[in-house]
């Protein structure tokens, strides 16, 4: 399952760095006599509603994508670590704060969440991102303070206490390392999650404006010519489940491999 | 059970606190000034004091903050900016529709992914199974806004038997039932299949058949009965999942309920009508998990004294 996954993460990043290598098309030009075109050999994914190649526009939002979607994991996993480890090792007062926020926020609906917010800041690319991670840094900062309760008790870390290392050295070099494993599972799932939240804010309009190619705006653009144009609806879906389950893919593998005991 | 029941409601206040309060927070939080973003660039500098009036902008955010409050607590979440009307009666207007959608893609879920968890599950490791946890895995990966599409080229466009989209007749809840209860349907499949194979390799499970019992009996009258409290469980926590499900599989099929409501907002700068959705959505969240860890305290005494 990992190697399914990350063959196809893999490549989805290959595709998204060589986009304007493999397509000889640009993706934002328009050739309106041709629009809506069907699959044909030159052009393999067709032509949009406005006669751009689509497998040059699936190219450029696979960046699209894979951007937000590292972005996102990026601020809310050092967000989250940060949070849940200072949570963890340090209790009390602190604890008591953080953790209420995450049981506020953790049952809390992470899509619409995200839809308000990007409703009140504006559409756009860094509020999708700030969006998402505003709700997305919850998930680690419990996972991390889980693993950090825990390792204050081990005797390596107790060690270092008595030999006078920092709070702050503590947690880096020994507290987090250990909570380390469980982050990178969640990373990995959490990409799918990002990925898939973002195409569905550019879907109802609220992500990635155009022209820049978004497989959400395209698939809503398929929406108006389910009729006479079915594959505007069909590729960007597949491109998108296809992503989204080699992270699923990877994540779960992973933490098959790291936690034997989930192991189904 | 009455102090569990105390103790749940307890729990629920600051929650309900905190989602008014970052609902109250969404208006400030626009870049600028609301007034000004919901009426565009070309209103006078007249009509933008005069909206900050009636939104009650131009008081000290304390007050601001009170009178929400208490507004909310009465049921009143002002008036929406575009037609005036309020935001209340527009809420409480589409929710039947929205409501009505909701509850049929859990029915739906129910129906197709429980018998289909219970077959893979006595079936373990034959084509049958493979077959519907191929399935299931196809159901979790296909995001909502790119089924609910694909179901209308397959079942409208090319074969003419469901309308697009719209209200009107049961035909027209079918497909955007089907789409908001797919993800669920997945979900609970292997639930279920996973619950039913847990309690199949039980000794009452065993000591049934060995009474002369038929498989069938045995799987639906012990095993199943008694994998029912976990199926139980994820029906309500992926209430969550549905409730916001709507606002995009409402989007695709045109359906008049509150999630499509809250995007034809979004689209107009209501903001008065984008924090009443977006507050009554919440609350009703809050509603059903409060529900399901009651019902869910109610089946099984242990989490009461937990």
């Amino acid at each position: 399952m990992v190697r399914v996954g990350l063959a196809i993460v893999l490549a989805a990043f290959i595709a998204a760095v060589l986009g304007p290598v493999i397509s000889p098309y640009d993706s934002s030009a328009q050739e309106l006599s041709r629009r809506l075109e069907a699959p044909t050999l030159a052009h393999p994914f067709g032509l949009d509603e406005l006669g751009r190649d689509i497998l040059a526009r699936i190219l450029d939002g696979a960046r699209i994508s894979l951007m937000v979607g590292v972005a996102v994991v990026s601020v809310s996993s050092t967000l989250g670590m940060f949070f849940g480890a200072v949570a963890g090792y340090f209790g009390g007062r602190v604890d008591d704060v953080i953790s209420r926020v995450i049981d506020v926020l953790m049952p809390f609906p992470g899509i619409l969440l995200a839809i308000a917010l990007v409703a009140v800041l504006g559409p756009g690319l860094t509020n999708v991102v700030l969006a998402l991670s505003v709700i997305g840094w919850v998930g680690y900062a419990r996972l991390v303070r889980g693993q950090a309760l825990r390792a204050r008790e081990f005797e390596f870390v107790q060690a270092a206490r008595a030999l006078g290392a920092s709070s702050a050295r503590i947690v880096v070099r020994h507290v987090l390392p250990t909570a380390l494993p469980s982050v990178v599972v969640q990373a990995t799932l959490g990409m799918a999650g990002a990925i898939i939240a973002e195409a569905a804010l550019s879907f109802l309009g609220l992500g990635v404006q155009p022209p820049t190619p978004s497989w959400g705006s395209m698939l809503d653009a398929g929406r108006s010519h389910l009729f006479d144009a079915p594959h505007l609806t069909v590729i960007p879906g597949i491109a998108i489940a296809l992503l989204v389950l080699g992270f699923n893919f990877l994540g779960d593998g992973l933490r098959d491999r790291i936690d034997p005991k989930t192991v189904r | 059970m009455a102090r569990y029941l105390l103790r749940r409601l307890l729990l629920t206040v600051p929650v309900l606190l905190g989602v008014a309060t970052l609902v109250f927070a969404l208006i400030h939080l626009v870049p600028g000034d609301p007034a000004q973003a919901m009426l565009g660039d070309g209103a006078s500098q007249e009509e933008i004091i005069k909206l900050r009036q009636s939104l009650g902008l131009d008081r000290p955010l304390l007050s601001q903050y009170k009178s929400f409050l208490s507004g909310v607590a009465r049921g009143d979440l002002g008036r929406s900016f575009r037609n005036n009307a309020p935001v209340t009666a527009q809420i409480r207007e589409r929710f039947p529709n929205t409501a009505m959608l909701a509850l049929a893609a859990m029915l739906f879920a129910m129906l197709f992914a429980i018998p289909l968890g219970i077959v893979a599950a006595v079936y373990k490791g034959r084509v049958v199974d493979h077959a519907a946890m191929t399935l299931a895995l196809v159901g979790i990966s296909m995001p909502n806004f790119w089924l609910g599409p694909l179901l209308a080229i397959l079942f409208s466009v090319q074969l003419g038997w469901l309308p697009v989209s719209g209200t009107g007749s049961l035909a027209h809840l079918v497909l955007p039932a089907v789409t908001l209860g797919a993800a669920l349907s997945a979900i609970l499949a292997r639930m279920t299949r996973a619950s039913v194979l847990e309690e199949l390799r039980e000794l009452y499970v065993l000591a049934a058949r060995a009474r002369g019992l038929s498989g069938s009996r045995a799987v639906l009258r012990h095993a199943f009965r008694n994998s029912l409290i976990p199926i139980v469980t994820i029906i309500g926590l992926q209430f969550g999942a549905v409730l916001t499900g709507t606002i995009i599989t409402e989007t695709i099929f045109a359906w008049p309920g509150v999630g499509r409501l809250l995007i034809q907002a979004i689209n107009f700068r209501d903001y008065p009508l984008i924090q009443g959705c977006i507050l009554f959505i919440s609350v009703t969240y809050v509603a059903m998990n409060l529900l399901t860890d009651l019902t869910y305290g109610y089946l099984d005494p242990r989490i009461r004294f937990e």
